[in-house]
Parts: structure tokens; C-alpha cells; sequence
């Protein structure tokens, strides 16, 4: 799964406007120079970007959604707005990936349990919204009553309560995170193990999940949601709004995401990826390190989860099947990884790709992923971003 | 309590103070002999002149002993140098000093208050213990200077990195260091484009700017030129007497180079002692040449 090393981008020398670094051979080292581009986030046609995409993501497309007519050129279709805000989680989830694999080098397959315990924390709020409207007009979710129980299991003691359930969206996957983190990293579970193991897990859970005992609504999930926070949850008003906010929550994660890979911790982070032992004996703890970006890795696919089951209606078990995390892996190697945007613009191409191809030949989908990964891995090892830094020539030099 | 109880505190206390003040005024902590002093937890005591000290340890893998009963033992501000055929355990050896590997049996000590034996990899590290590998090991997409940044003695805590600015005074010692390694014109390049030799030269710079007070070179000239080998040997030198060294090495013209007919050498066979002496008497102890030349 791991292809070569040199598959890992070159590390993003500050702003994105700034430019790389180049080598400049006998001069004296510009000092000042090199810590003002540090201190800076992004450069000002970063910041012209960030605020582009934001003005996009919350007015322009919101506007040609509701207020353009439905015929016009440019209106956009609620499936479109569906399909974006469906892949702009997806992002999220890429995004992730990229800090703890990328940057890293730890691969983790177990992204996609994250993603679904997070959308399952904000199904469970839905589900309660549902009130006497489900189709045994009872308190309770329409599942438990199938299964004739009486009351609400104690994990779902804090559903009522948007604020509080939102907590626990965030809570419960960072402690999951932070505890099987914690064994794993300190035990020295390196490479491949860690991938195997973050797989069995999220396989061991989605058993778990599949069970109507567990109390989530076994394999058929949770789904058929009416309201959140007390809005109609399925009329375009509510959509967009929900668009919106995956949009600013996407962006916010991009600039969070920069500002720790630009900092001296991002740097020990990829110093790890590269010589991990050397890191150790120049007085790092890795395991400090490696556990608090696995934690909040984690905790953005959860968020990201949570803002992706309003959207499309439904969480049930699949969301954490083996293929979800190998799929999110496959987003950010063929964005390109130890690039921030790449996995993004990743995660748009392949999804994109897939929707399109689904439905224009639905039975060769797999066998176009597949051939996808392979030819992304062969040949553009930095992947769609490493393309684009080669063709506007602005590539640092590749290993010789 | 009673008033000459009181009296007696307050001269102990006075007593203590002068001591702590006494142990920041010199360099030897203001204490001419060993008892009463006051070890602090975490800060190594060379008030002894040793920086190292290696006893009885033994080291084995699946019943072969790498390390057999190796004593040895480093003063402050030496710079000792380690020779052996391959398979001798001299990078076992390294490895028990830095916490890579755990001993069977015997006593590691840095300093001779510092137990390494209790002591993880990082914090082996954070208390003034530096190594080279043998095969450079560099961070390979982060540049030069960005490696060196790393490597600079700092807070290394997550906190701490997280909001991290070079300090002048920082930049001052990371640029220094890139002249006296050669590197300067390199500094924005990746650190892995960088030639062999150049790799080992980074990797040593790492070592200064982290400052340790014990640095354990292993291998540090292989695939340099004659040029860079000197370089290197002047290098060393340059830093006997403020730093402790031990220097691993098949090179015997750099060995001779950096012990300059004066200094002791080591000889490991078979993961002990097998002779200890200058280069000169070494070079013509009959079981040295036995070992290097096969019986």
C-alpha cells in the first residue's frame, strides 16, 4: 500500500504565494528573510484564494441555488449542491488523512470509523428530532420500538440535546483515537502493523454495529430524519445551509491544518515520516507527537461525519467497511500527499469520477479505481498536486 | 519547637543556600571531594571527571553474546577512539548507551549520577548524550536548515514546538553552524539531495547544535574524501576538551589523525575489552594483529 518514498511530496515552504525556496548557492543565508516567511500563514494570493473559496462556498453557490431560477444557465441543482457538500466532507476526511499519512507516514485504513462514529453521534440527535413522527408514532427512534424495548439505552442519554450530543461527536472518537493511539504508538506498531490494526478495528466495529443489540439500529442504521434543530431537515433552505457550513468548516480545517505544518511541530511531524529513530535520539518523544495528530486527525473525519449525515439522509454500518477507509486513503495519495490542497482536489477528482462514472458505466467503477490508484502510484507519485507543480515548473529538485 | 531547634535550621539552611550558590559560582560546583553533595534529579555530575561509564554489560541476542562483561569507562573531555573488527559490538555498544538496546546485565552511568539504564531513548538524548548513526541519518525532505532547526537544543515538548520562533540568538548558533559544516550555501536545499559526505557533515552538525556533552560518532568519516576526512578530524579536535567523544572507526588514518600519537584507544573483539592503549602499542599487540588478521 505504501508505495516508494519519494511518493512523499516536498514539504510546502510557506505561503502558497511566496514561492519555494530556491537554492542559492554562496550567498549568505538571508535570515530575516527566512523568519518572516515562516511567521506568515499564507501569502496575500493565499489569503485572496481562502477568501475566494469562502465567498463561493457561502454566497455564490447559495445564491445561484435559491435565488437563480431553475432553467437558467448558471442555477445550480440541489443534487448538484448535494453532490459538493457530500464530496466537501469527503475533503475533510482527505484532509485528515494527509496529516497523519502525508506528513506522518503513518497510514491509518481506520479513518472511516471515525467518519461513521461521528455521523452515527449526529444520527442519534436526528433520530430523537424525529419526536412521535416516525411511522409508529412513538418517543422512541422507530428501530427500538421494531425491537420492542421500552426505553432509550444510557447511550443515548444526552441525544435530546443538540449541544451536548455534539460533544460527544467530538468526544468520543478522540478518546477512541487517544486510547487506541496511545497502546499502539507506545508499543512501537510502525508501518504496515498500524495499517492492519486500524483496519481490524474499524472492521470489529462495523460488526459490532451491524448488531441490533448494540442499540444504533443494527444494518439498516439510522435514517428517515425530519428536523434539525428543529428546521425541516430535507427542503433546499436547510441543504444549503448545511453546504455552507461543511464549506467554512472545510477551509477552517485547510488554515488549521497549515498553520500546524508550518510550524516547528509540523516539521518534527514529517521528521518522524523520514527518520523516526533520529528523531528519538535528538530528544523528540514521537509518541507526544504521533498521538496528538492521530487525535486530531481522527476528530476531523468525526466532524466531517457528523456534517455528512444531515446531507445525505443516512448512516448505517457500510460507512465503516474496509473499502470506506482505503477510499479516503486513495483521495489523498491521488491528490497528492504532503500538500494541503492535494488531497482536497483529490478527493473532488475522485469522487467526481465516481458519480459520473456510476451512472455512465456502473459496472467498471471498481476496475477505473483500481487502475486509478495504480497509475497515480506509477507515474504521478506526487500525485494530481505534484502535476500541477511540475507543469508551472515551480517542482523543487526530485531526488537524483 | 524550640528556639535552638530554630537556630540549627536556620544555619543548615544558610549552609544550603551557599552550597547551591557555590555549585552555580564554578565549574566544579565548589566541591573539592564527593561526600555531601547534593545531586540534582535529571542533571548530570562530572565532578568525578568521568562522562562515562560502562561496566560489566552484556548484551545477547538469542544466546550470542554481542556484548560480553565490556567495561570501559570515558573521562570529561576526552575523545576516545574505538576500533574492532566487524561484528566486535562496538555499534551494540551505542545502542545500550543511547537506550536503543537494553543489557542483560551491568551498569551504564553518565556521569556519576545518571543511571541510562532507567532512562528512555528521548531522555537519554535530552540529558546531553548525542549520536551519529552509521548511515547518515538526515530528515530527507525538510532542507538543511530546517534539519538543524530541529536539532537545536530547545523545549521539546509538543507545546512548546507548536508556537515555536527561532530566536536570534538561535538563528546566530544554527548559521555558525552551517559554516563550520560547510553547508551554508545549501542551507534551503533539500537534505536529501545532498551528497554522501555532505549527509554525514549535516548529521554531525545536528550533533552541535543539540550541544550534548557526551557525542558518540559512529563511523562518521565513511564516504568522505581524504579532504572531508580531515575536515572532519579537525572538527573533533576542535571539540576535545569541551565535549566528551567517542569516535567508532575502521579508518585507521583517521584514528591516527584524532588520537595524534597521545591519546587511548580501545580495541573490542567479541564484545569486550581486548586491548586499550595508543595506537602505536595496539597496532603491534600481538592478539590485536591475531584478530584483525585471522589466526
Amino acid at each position: 500500500m505504501t508505495p516508494p518514498r519519494s511518493a512523499f511530496g516536498a514539504p510546502p515552504q510557506g505561503g502558497a504565494a511566496s514561492g519555494p525556496a530556491e537554492p542559492v548557492p554562496r550567498r549568505p543565508l538571508d535570515q530575516t528573510a527566512l523568519v518572516q516567511r515562516r511567521g506568515l500563514l499564507l501569502g496575500v494570493r493565499g489569503w485572496a484564494a481562502v477568501i475566494c473559496a469562502l465567498a463561493l462556498l457561502t454566497v455564490v453557490i447559495p445564491l445561484l441555488n435559491r435565488v437563480v431560477p431553475d432553467g437558467h444557465v448558471f442555477h445550480v441543482s440541489d443534487y448538484a449542491v448535494g453532490l459538493v457538500g457530500k464530496i466537501l466532507c469527503y475533503a475533510i476526511c482527505a484532509l485528515a488523512m494527509d496529516l497523519i499519512w502525508g506528513y506522518t507516514g503513518i497510514l491509518s485504513l481506520g479513518h472511516g470509523l471515525f467518519f461513521a462514529l461521528g455521523g452515527y453521534g449526529m444520527g442519534m440527535y436526528l433520530m430523537r428530532q424525529i419526536g412521535r413522527d416516525g411511522n409508529y408514532k412513538s418517543e422512541l427512534p422507530d428501530f427500538m420500538v421494531f425491537l420492542n424495548w421500552k426505553t432509550l439505552p444510557w447511550t443515548w442519554s444526552l441525544s435530546d440535546s443538540f449541544v451536548l450530543q455534539m460533544l460527544l461527536v467530538v468526544l468520543v472518537p478522540a478518546l477512541l483515537a487517544l486510547v487506541f493511539g496511545w497502546f499502539a504508538f507506545r508499543s512501537r506498531i510502525k508501518g504496515v502493523y498500524f495499517s492492519i490494526i486500524t483496519q481490524a478495528l474499524t472492521y470489529a466495529a462495523m460488526l459490532l454495529f451491524f448488531r441490533n443489540e448494540t442499540g444504533f439500529g443494527g444494518n439498516n442504521g439510522f435514517t428517515d430524519f425530519k428536523r434539525i434543530l428543529g428546521l425541516p431537515i430535507a427542503t433546499p433552505d436547510t441543504r444549503i445551509v448545511l453546504f455552507a457550513v461543511t464549506g467554512v468548516t472545510l477551509v477552517g480545517f485547510y488554515l488549521l491544518a497549515r498553520a500546524i505544518v508550518n510550524s516547528k511541530y509540523g516539521r518534527v511531524l514529517q521528521a518522524i515520516r523520514d527518520a523516526e529513530t533520529r528523531v528519538m535520539f535528538t530528544g523528540y518523544n514521537p509518541l507526544a507527537y504521533k498521538l496528538s495528530i492521530w487525535t486530531l486527525s481522527a476528530l476531523m473525519c468525526a466532524i466531517a461525519g457528523a456534517l455528512y449525515v444531515p446531507q445525505v439522509g443516512i448512516i448505517n454500518p457500510s460507512e465503516m467497511s474496509p473499502s470506506a477507509g482505503i477510499e479516503i486513503a486513495i483521495w489523498a495519495a491521488v491528490g497528492g500527499r504532503a500538500t494541503l490542497i492535494g488531497p482536497i482536489v483529490g478527493a473532488f477528482f475522485v469522487n467526481g469520477a465516481k458519480s459520473w462514472f456510476t451512472v455512465a458505466f456502473p459496472e467498471f467503477w471498481l476496475y477505473f479505481l483500481g487502475a486509478l490508484f495504480i497509475a497515480v502510484t506509477l507515474f504521478l507519485p506526487q500525485g494530481i498536486a505534484g502535476l500541477f507543480k511540475r507543469f508551472s515548473g515551480e517542482t523543487r529538485e526530485k531526488h537524483s | 519547637m524550640t528556639p535552638d531547634l530554630m537556630e540549627e535550621g536556620a544555619k543548615r539552611r544558610q549552609a544550603y543556600e551557599a552550597r547551591q550558590q557555590a555549585a552555580t559560582d564554578t565549574e566544579s560546583g565548589g566541591r573539592e571531594a564527593g561526600f555531601g553533595r547534593i545531586a540534582k534529579l535529571g542533571v548530570p555530575d562530572f565532578t568525578q571527571g568521568v562522562a562515562l561509564y560502562l561496566d560489566d554489560i552484556t548484551v545477547s541476542f538469542d544466546g550470542f553474546k554481542a556484548l560480553n562483561a565490556l567495561t570501559i569507562t570515558v573521562n570529561v573531555g576526552e575523545l576516545r577512539c574505538i576500533i574492532g573488527p566487524n561484528g566486535a559490538g562496538k555499534t551494540t555498544m551505542m545502542d545500550c548507551i543511547t537506550g536503543k538496546t537494553r543489557p542483560d546485565s551491568g551498569k551504564a552511568f553518565f556521569g556519576s549520577t545518571i543511571d541510562l539504564l532507567r532512562l528512555s531513548e528521548p531522555e537519554i538524548a535530552q540529558i546531553g548524550i548525542g549520536r551519529k548513526f552509521q548511515k547518515p541519518t538526515v530528515y530527507e525532505e525538510l532542507s538543511v536548515f530546517e534539519n538543524l532547526e530541529l536539532a537545536l537544543a530547545a523545549d521539546r515538548r509538543v507545546r512548546a514546538s507548536l508556537f515555536s520562533r527561532l530566536s536570534g540568538a538561535q538563528l546566530d548558533r544554527i548559521g555558525e553552524t552551517l559554516t563550520t559544516i560547510h553547508l551554508r550555501g545549501e542551507a534551503q536545499r533539500s537534505a536529501g539531495l545532498l551528497s554522501h559526505g555532505q549527509k554525514q557533515w549535516l548529521e554531525i552538525g545536528m550533533l552541535l547544535v543539540q550541544d550534548p556533552k557526551l557525542l558518540l560518532l559512529d563511523e562518521p568519516v565513511a564516504g568522505m574524501t581524504d579532504e572531508e576526512t580531515e575536515r572532519t578530524a579537525e572538527l573533533f579536535l576542535s571539540l576535545e576538551g569541551k565535549h566528551s567523544l567517542v569516535v567508532v572507526e575502521h579508518d585507521m588514518k583517521f584514528v591516527d589523525q584524532l588520537t595524534q600519537g597521545r591519546k587511548k584507544v580501545t580495541v573490542l573483539h567479541e564484545g569486550s575489552v581486548l586491548a586499550e592503549g595508543l595506537l602505536s602499542e595496539v597496532q603491534n599487540n600481538q592478539k590485536v594483529v591475531e584478530v584483525y588478521l585471522g589466526r
